[in-house]
């Protein structure tokens, strides 16, 4: 057996438990602010505006970064973890960076019948990426979703917030271009 | 009455529970996970199925949940139907399809709920073949270990720890098969509660971390019914020994206190028994000695000599009680700290002598509006504030009745409250860790919150004594809590020697009188300082101050100072002025604390594990812990002995041979305590011609244990004192109706390994014991009293000597849990509090050096908003904070 170095020795106790690098602590913007503190308004128990304060921060920036949980949480009057319980269920708060748009692939039980195989491994092909994961330039994420409301017009998909349905593996590519 | 049908046969139930309830409390197994007598149904995890039929013709059924479904009159099920059975096995396989296979290895195997009811199922081979999903753990603090991917997302742990215990950092996050357990970020978890998810848990994911580092089956440890210590609310402990050491402590069950939770300090707080650096061989002048050398040495001190006696509320009854024999009735003075013995006095009075008995925990998670007055009660009576917190949910039922609503419906209760709850009222010097379920919080010096509740008592009830000069929104608030007391139908007072003021107690007496003049069921909870200050304090020794001024006047040759350490008692000048004027010192005690090292002889005493013993709890429950090991079985030069026997043998008393000896003696010369004896059956007590035994019937390599030191295996050790057997031989089934409740070491019962096992002691589930929740309660009913009529002028700021008040925390400031090292870890360190106003005023920024009771110190500040102006506060019983007495003053200056 050669000498192995020491220092190659990876030990179970370097890859677990080492201290993350303390992160800038997070500030929420004025705008942010001022428009959570507007929806909680409209509810008798902050709780209620929970999903909306999550979806404002993410209309600002993109996603929802770690350290926005607890400022969201202090102006809900909330705890942190039932925030991000919050906004873990839901799959469209998105709690890592996505890219400038996002895709969702109908994957439910019609669009399955009609074709969404071919739809999504078009898409793949053509992004070079497979679900949950962000072209290289940024520019897409590809993500699944369960039906939206197009069965008789499948297989569809969601560009942001646009609506493509009776797509072909032809003329989805197509489809991309629109979005810069 | 409800009647009901399971598998043709005919039960009477009560008709307001479910199903499964209900045939648990019939004896008929039905495995759950997510159910818990405590946290009622939720319908999750799908195990609990049976077969339900629409009348006894009925032959189709059709698969119900019996968590979910009520036990109304004429229901039919079955429990053994082949579909229901196939149902369940198959719940169970699909839990497993995300479940390692790593029992062997998983700290939870032994007594884990997951394996009984695998097991139970019939569950046992699997056709799952393809990849688990895995999870990241986190650490989350000294005490519980994390292992999620072992979780079969049962929601027991949030449902616990957030809606039971209050916590906030406990959360799950995710959905479908993909969900996770824990804290949003890695840190230690937030409750001084946070030990019971390793029991709710019905697997491996939290587990106990204090436990791992020493790691045994729960069937290769040897237990004891056993008492906590580190309060005087006297929950009920099963702590675990192998290898002499006390290796975890588990909840035991007790229907009217702990119920099925602990604290963090009395689970976890249990190591101050295994440190290395206690007095195990006894010591003259610093040297080990033989027994017989140590009981000439001490016995010489005492011979013809003036002689003291301090017992201590942190010793058994039976240990005080051989000190004032030994020492003679006048000359045994209480143990308590300078100031605490009046106040504890004073408690004795209102609980025993008054009109309102103290109420137990299940009474206080009753009540449907809550007076806290100057107490923090998660630190100094942890169960109560768990309790209050139920007491504040407890709308949730009342709500559910008003809709016909079953209360096990627990989603259904939570929507129906929302935030809503019943009234508490917290007033305390300073903020609590019970302020996020206050209606109203006050924050005053103790003369303030007691000129409060006198208020609040003359406000209910006019002729209780008024006070004079209140300003107007503490009159105002004072109205406002009487209203709610006055109009609830089970309202309760918690307050306590916390504050360190008589008038509180007097004041918190007189609320609760006032109340139950009106209503029969109000209730009264005061905390005290230790385990057993209500016992000491019905043995009836002088205060510490006369012992003190005796000392001091030179009058006294010898001291015996049993299972206490005087510099917690009094300030330190004065221990070491009185100690040097004394020609000898005796200390019996299991801890080397700063007085042991000032004795001439050193008698080492048993903790609570290592010996047997009555405490007295703060409702006046006599309660009996039991001996869990014998030491000396692993080294025979250990030379402690529970401290009753050291002073039965420095009296060369030979009519005290056994435990029941002494507690009869004790319960003969004090009528007040003669209720002790029955506390727990003797030591003659058998069934059917056994001892219980205290180990588990598979307890494994007992004969080489010892191998190390000698192949030939010793006889195991005898135990005259008790009915239990240091053996696995002995009565250990759940099947006997003379099974007394107070002897049950650990739970167990065929099929049942967790803490579920309970469920098979129990009269029925989640409520008292078979044959009643163990102890005794010594106080017959009280009489009516007089209102106290003393009301306090208000607190008024001193300039530059500040008021000093005792702040409690959960953690560091009890004696014996803060010698342990995982409650350490999970401690503070010492501070000073100050109120932001006052902190410009004398300069303080960052640090502050004090000047009290002639002491100096230096602490870090921390500035409050709450703290009254003129006070400061410092955490009491903390290292690094003298002692000082309550009303103490102390200058303050920066730096």
């Amino acid at each position: 057996m050669s000498a192995t170095s020491q220092d190659n020795v990876i030990k179970l106790a370097d890859l677990v438990g080492r201290p993350a690098a303390k992160p800038e602590p997070f500030v929420l913007s004025d705008a942010e602010k001022h428009e959570i503190e507007h929806e909680l308004t409209h509810f008798p128990d902050g709780r209620a505006a929970s999903i909306e304060a999550l979806k404002i921060v993410q209309k600002h920036r993109g996603w929802v970064p770690d350290g926005a949980l607890e400022p969201i949480a202090r102006m809900i009057g909330i705890g942190a973890a039932e925030l991000e319980g919050v906004a873990t269920f839901y799959s469209l708060i998105y709690r890592q960076p996505v890219g400038r748009h996002v895709i969702k692939v109908c994957d439910s039980i019609t669009c399955f019948l009609v074709g969404y195989d071919e739809i999504k491994a078009t898409l793949e092909r053509t992004l070079g990426i497979g679900y949950g994961q962000t072209t290289a330039d940024g520019r897409f994420t590809l993500l699944p979703i369960c039906c939206i409301g197009a069965c008789d017009k499948g297989p569809a998909l969601m560009i942001d917030d646009d609506l493509h349905t009776d797509l072909t593996p032809q003329n989805v590519v197509g489809l991309l271009e629109a979005y810069p | 009455m409800a009647t009901i049908h399971v598998d043709g046969k005919q039960y009477e139930v009560n008709g307001a529970e479910n199903l499964l309830e209900a045939c648990l409390n019939l004896g008929l197994d039905i495995p759950y996970f997510c159910w818990h007598p405590a946290l009622g149904s939720v319908g999750a995890c799908r195990q609990c199925a049976v077969k339900a039929f629409r009348d006894e013709n009925d032959k189709q059924g059709r698969i119900v949940m019996s968590c979910m479904t009520p036990a109304s009159n004429g229901t039919f099920i079955s429990i053994d139907d082949e579909e229901a059975k196939q149902f369940r096995e198959a719940i169970v396989e699909f839990l497993m399809t995300n479940h390692p296979h790593d029992c062997p290895v998983c700290e939870e195997g032994g007594h884990c709920h997951l394996q009984d009811m695998t097991v139970m199922t019939g569950h046992h081979s699997r056709s799952y073949r393809f990849d688990k999903r895995t999870h990241l753990n986190q650490d989350l603090g000294p005490f519980i270990g994390h292992e999620m991917n072992r979780c079969i997302s049962c929601y027991r742990c949030v449902r616990y720890y957030k809606d039971y215990a209050g916590g906030t950092d406990l959360g799950v996050y995710g959905a479908a098969a993909n969900v996770y357990f824990g804290r949003p970020e890695d840190g230690t978890l937030e409750s001084e509660f946070s030990g019971n998810l390793t029991e709710v848990c019905p697997t491996g994911v939290f587990t106990d971390k204090t436990h791992s580092e020493r790691y045994n089956r729960k069937w290769d440890m040897q237990y004891a019914p056993s008492i906590c210590e580190s309060c005087a609310v006297g929950c009920n402990l099963s702590p675990g020994e192998r290898y002499g050491e006390i290796r975890r402590v588990e909840n035991r069950y007790h229907g009217e206190l702990n119920g099925y939770f602990l604290c963090d300090r009395g689970r976890f707080g249990y190591g101050y028994t295994n440190r290395k650096d206690r007095p195990r061989q006894p010591l003259v002048a610093g040297e080990v000695v033989t027994r017989e050398t140590a009981i000439a040495a001490a016995t010489a001190a005492l011979k013809g000599k003036k002689v003291l006696g301090i017992g201590s509320p942190r010793a058994s009854l039976e240990a005080n009680y051989a000190l004032r024999g030994l020492v003679g009735a006048e000359a045994f003075h209480d143990g308590h700290a300078l100031g605490d013995a009046a106040l504890v006095q004073l408690a004795l009075a209102i609980v025993r002598d008054g009109p309102v008995r103290a109420s137990t925990i299940s009474e206080i998670e009753g009540a449907d509006a809550v007076l806290v007055l100057g107490e923090d009660p998660t630190a100094t009576a942890p169960r109560f504030a768990l309790a209050i917190r139920q007491a504040a949910r407890g709308k949730g039922k009342a709500l559910a009745a008003e809709k016909k609503l079953a209360e096990w419906q627990t989603i259904a209760l939570a929507d129906l409250l929302q935030r809503d709850s019943y009234p508490v009222f917290i007033a305390s010097v300073d903020t609590t860790r019970l302020d996020d379920i206050a209606r109203a919080t006050h924050r005053a010096a103790p003369e303030d919150l007691a000129r409060l509740g006198y208020a609040i008592a003359h406000a209910i009830d006019a002729s209780a004594p008024a006070v004079s000069g209140l300003d107007a929104a503490t009159a105002e608030l004072a109205q406002t809590i009487a209203t709610a007391l006055a109009s609830a139908k089970r309202p309760l007072v918690v307050s306590g020697t916390g504050a360190g003021s008589p008038a509180v107690l007097q004041a918190a007496a007189n609320v609760a009188w006032a109340l139950k003049a009106k209503n029969d069921a109000t209730g009264l909870a005061l905390s005290l300082p230790e385990a057993n200050s209500f016992g000491t304090a019905l043995l009836g020794g002088a205060s510490l101050e006369a012992a003190l001024t005796q000392i001091e006047s030179g009058a006294v040759d010898t001291l015996v100072v049993l299972e206490n350490d005087l510099y917690r008692r009094a300030p330190q000048a004065r221990v070491e002025a009185a100690l040097a004027r004394l020609k000898h010192l005796i200390v019996i005690d299991h801890q080397a604390t700063p007085t042991a090292a000032r004795a001439q002889v050193v008698l080492p005493a048993a903790t609570v594990f290592e010996g047997d013993g009555t405490l007295v709890n703060y409702e006046g429950r006599a309660q009996r812990f039991f001996q869990v090991f014998d030491p000396t079985y692993y080294d025979n030069k250990i030379g402690l002995t529970e401290s009753w026997r050291w002073l039965a043998d420095l009296e060369a008393r030979s009519a005290w041979k056994i435990l029941d000896d002494v507690t009869a003696a004790c319960a003969q010369a004090l009528p007040a305590l003669a209720g002790i004896v029955a506390a727990a059956p003797g030591a003659a007590f058998r069934i059917d011609g056994l001892k219980v035994a205290r180990e588990p019937h598979r307890y494994s390599g007992r004969t080489a244990m010892r191998a190390n030191q000698s192949v030939h295996e010793p006889r195991q050790p005898q135990d005259p004192d008790t009915a239990l057997s240091f053996s696995m031989e002995g009565y250990n089934g759940t099947g006997s109706l003379d099974r007394p409740p107070e002897l049950t070491p650990y739970a167990w019962s065929p099929g049942w390994n967790s803490p579920s096992a309970w469920n098979k002691f129990q009269q029925e589930i989640g409520g008292s014991l078979r044959g009643g929740d163990p102890g005794k309660q010594l106080f017959a009913a009280g009489a009516g009293k007089p209102y106290f009529g003393e009301v306090p002028a208000a607190f008024a700021p001193r300039g530059d000597a500040y008021r000093v008040l005792a702040l409690h925390l959960h953690f560091g400031g009890d004696e014996l849990s803060s010698r342990a090292e995982p409650i350490v870890k999970r401690a503070s360190p010492a501070f000073v509090a100050i109120s932001r106003a006052d902190a410009v005023k004398s300069g303080v920024n960052g640090h502050a050096t004090l000047a009290i009771d002639g002491a100096q110190l230096r602490l870090p500040t921390y500035i409050s908003d709450t703290l009254p102006a003129g006070t400061i506060g410092l955490p009491a019983g903390f290292a690094g904070v003298p002692f000082f007495v309550h009303g103490a003053l102390a200058t303050v200056s920066g730096g």
